[in-house]
């Protein structure tokens, strides 16, 4: 049996990374030295994280046919009552052990990619203490025990990811991308935030073992507060957990930074904005999910199996009509999350009923490698040509050969086709939301369609499309680049069969269960078929350059001009934000700040500073004189206390 | 817990820090000297709060980390008074208290 002790560095290591490449910034000029630090203090972080999983997995985790939580750190820091007080802990089980495993390698293989991408930026140094930051604080909250200790780093990677974006701050499109990411996903938090309160006086914990218990799940039951709208108040606080969650997983409608945060440069949205930060709902979602499935009757899972399927539709539609490929691939991180958020909705607790919620931890799992991939090897791609838009592209097959391939099998993994690492999750997904609603099914089954297709869109108008001149031949030159790329090629065409059948590690009992895929299945083949069939559509209108795009775009008129423009969301929030609240209500407001508060205010100092103009002849202005009085007085008061005995 | 050290001790020793303190506070004439005085005060009750804390209460953190938000907020005031100090000896040329006096006009 062993204690888990050494988990406390892997969080720890990242810190140190930061804190040397952060104070010390100005010693770090040379490049070299300062992505040493960096990936070597990932590394060691991977490895562990790596070690700790085999350990769990493997050795010690299961007994009693059970995994059983670790708890090898535990202080109580901060007391409110007998029976409330917030700890700082790490809780070791199967969620966070495999989220441990993801953040890790995510971060190892951007911090090795960035070497060769950030080379010659002047902020070098700042950006791999920025990113040691986030990695820091990403598994502390993987590893948080309680709620409040994930809120707290919950917000340090809102910073982190708010300093990401805004990194190149001379550019003002990233300085307008970070702030609208950090409010946006602020303003969620204040939901988050009040949820967790509300969690901590009706159900009288923070701490995730106990919230999750049994026992405490029946007392909830029992005593479930006040009633609010026909909710209790618990089901309340849970619905603004998930608010939380939907605003940092990007789920319509606090969507709107995502997109915008590509500003960032590209190691960045690979490693937050599509493996590991964005996935924090999911994660905050699956941390409390007995809670979720047994509080209200599992309403609120019903909120998130319907924002998730929308959003995954939402974005995929949104996704067919963009030109930048780094938001073709915002949406499709968008849409994809949606899917898990769907998978954890449609799930039940028990046995195979669980299949949703081991779909969902999977897809995270898979969607990690993948969409990581399509990022680093977007960013080989913008290197090569210096654009994001896909109008300056195609035809790069020829000059960047391992892109293609590698690219290829996250297209293909994404798409679900087999043996991809994609295909094992979301065909689970599928079958888990079959099970439960045929609509939210059909909304899963219609948007692989629609991500196969945008996929390929992207793939061919990339790699093919006809021929192309480039003033400087774009090509391949960094090994740091091309290592991680390859790396996760391996990963997304071997994980899904490596790792299925997944259940035997993440299971919302946490009591591991064995299925079988079935290949030939109406529904798996369904959804291949789909698959393919948008595979081919894009290959009929992007293999070459033909007509057919504006043709099709022509056809449908309207719904193509909205989703190229967005739904308009952002302009329905600006006209929220600036036409309503500010006009309407904070005009005013402030006018009667300004005339009334401020004009008491003033009236109580101006009278104030009258009197003492009159008075101040009293004093002598010699300070010790007033420090005696002060120790005659105290003197005094103790010598009536003591005599009278009040 | 100390050995050997009873909590009267070291009450005694923050007693005496915090009245040596008041007194310098009280006698000295120089502006510096006072500040000194004043840090030896907040010193002592800081002293007192991790007492209080090991000896009370053993495996708790609250005395602790007060008496770390006492060691910032007297950073911080010493900042400020310094800069203040600073001001009036550029205006007076001597940082005797008897100068700042006149401040009350």
């Amino acid at each position: 049996m062993s204690d888990y002790s050494w988990v406390i560095w892997i969080p720890v290591l990242p810190l140190a990374s930061f804190l040397l490449l952060g104070l010390f910034n100005r010693y770090f000029r040379k490049e070299p030295i300062a992505a040493y630090i960096g990936m070597l203090s990932l590394g060691i972080a991977w490895v562990l994280s790596l070690y700790t999983a085999y350990q769990y997995y493997f050795v010690s985790g299961i007994q009693n046919g059970k995994y059983i939580p670790y708890l090898p750190f535990r202080w109580e820091w901060l007391q409110f009552s007998d029976h409330l007080s917030i700890e700082l802990g790490t809780l070791i089980d199967p969620v966070s052990v495999m989220m441990l495993v993801v953040v890790t390698t995510i971060s190892f293989m951007v911090q090795i990619y960035s070497r060769g991408y950030m080379h010659g930026d002047s902020g070098f140094a700042r950006f791999y203490a920025y990113l040691s930051l986030f990695s820091f604080s990403m598994l502390s909250l993987v590893l948080a025990n309680n709620l409040f200790q994930i809120y707290i780093f919950w917000e340090l990677v809102g910073v982190s990811s708010f300093l990401l974006i805004g990194y190149y701050f001379e550019k003002p499109s990233a300085i307008a991308a970070s702030k609208k990411a950090f409010i946006v996903t602020r303003f969620a938090d204040f939901f988050f935030l009040t949820g967790i309160l509300l969690i901590g006086y009706f159900a009288g914990t923070f701490d995730i073992e106990t919230l999750n218990s049994m026992q405490t799940l029946k007392w909830i039951g029992a005593h479930p507060g006040p009633v609010f709208m026909g909710l209790s108040a618990v089901t309340w606080a849970l619905i603004l957990i998930f608010i939380g969650g939907a605003g940092k997983s990007a789920m319509f409608p606090l969507h709107i930074w995502l997109p915008d945060a590509m500003e960032g440069p590209t190691p960045v949205s690979a490693l937050i904005h599509a493996a590991t930060m964005v996935v924090a709902g999911v994660f905050l979602v699956a941390r409390l999910f007995p809670l979720y499935y047994f509080t209200g009757d599992g309403f609120t899972l019903r909120i998130v199996a319907v924002v998730g399927a929308f959003s995954a539709l939402f974005a995929a539609v949104i996704a067919l009509t963009q030109e930048d490929i780094k938001r073709v691939l915002a949406y499709s991180t968008m849409s994809q999350i949606g899917y898990m958020m769907m998978a954890l909705g449609v799930s039940g607790y028990e046995g195979h009923e669980g299949m949703g919620y081991m779909a969902g931890m999977f897809h995270l799992f898979t969607h990690a490698m993948f969409k990581a991939l399509l990022f680093l090897a977007a960013g080989i791609i913008i290197h090569a040509v210096h654009s994001n838009y896909m109008k300056d592209m195609g035809g790069l097959k020829k000059y960047l050969p391992v892109t293609h391939w590698m690219f290829l099998f996250a297209a293909l993994a994404i798409s679900g086709i087999p043996p991809f690492a994609g295909f094992y999750s979301k065909d689970e997904i599928l079958h888990a939301a079959f099970k439960y609603n045929t609509i939210i099914w059909f909304t899963g089954f219609f948007v692989a369609g629609l991500t196969a297709f945008y996929m390929f869109r992207l793939f061919f108008r990339i790699f093919y499309n006809g021929e192309r001149t480039y003033e400087h031949p774009p090509k391949e030159n960094s090994k740091f680049m091309l290592f991680p790329v390859v790396f996760l090629g391996i990963l997304t065409i071997s994980a899904g069969w490596i790792f299925t059948p997944f259940s035997l590690y993440v299971s919302p009992t946490r009591e591991p269960f064995s299925y079988e895929v079935h290949y030939f299945s109406p529904l798996v083949l369904g959804s291949v078929l789909v698959a393919l069939t948008g595979i081919g559509l894009a290959y009929l209108m992007y293999y070459k350059p033909t007509d057919y795009p504006s043709r099709v775009a022509r056809a449908f008129g309207k719904l193509y001009f909205w989703a190229k423009n967005k739904f308009y969301v952002d302009e329905f929030y600006l006209f929220v934000t600036k036409k309503i609240i500010f006009d309407k209500i904070a005009r005013p407001f402030a006018w009667f700040d300004r005339h009334v508060v401020d004009g008491m205010m003033n009236a109580i100092g101006n009278t104030t500073l009258w009197i003492s103009e009159k008075i101040k002849f009293i004093q002598s202005g010699r300070m010790q004189e007033y420090g005696m009085y002060f120790i005659y007085g105290v003197v005094f008061l103790v010598m009536v206390y003591y005599f009278f005995n009040f | 817990m100390i050995e050997g050290i009873s909590i009267q001790l070291i009450l005694t020793f923050t007693t005496l820090l915090f009245f040596i303190g008041l007194y310098g506070f009280l006698t000295r004439t120089n502006l510096i000297g006072m500040l000194i005085s004043l840090e030896l005060m907040l010193n002592s009750e800081a002293v007192n709060f991790v007492a209080f804390n090991q000896y009370l209460y053993p495996g708790k953190l609250q005395g602790s980390i007060f008496s770390l938000f006492i060691i910032a907020l007297a950073a911080a005031e010493t900042a400020l008074a310094l800069a203040i100090i600073l001001q009036v000896f550029k205006m007076t040329g001597s940082t005797d208290v008897k100068e700042v006096k006149d401040l009350k006009y």
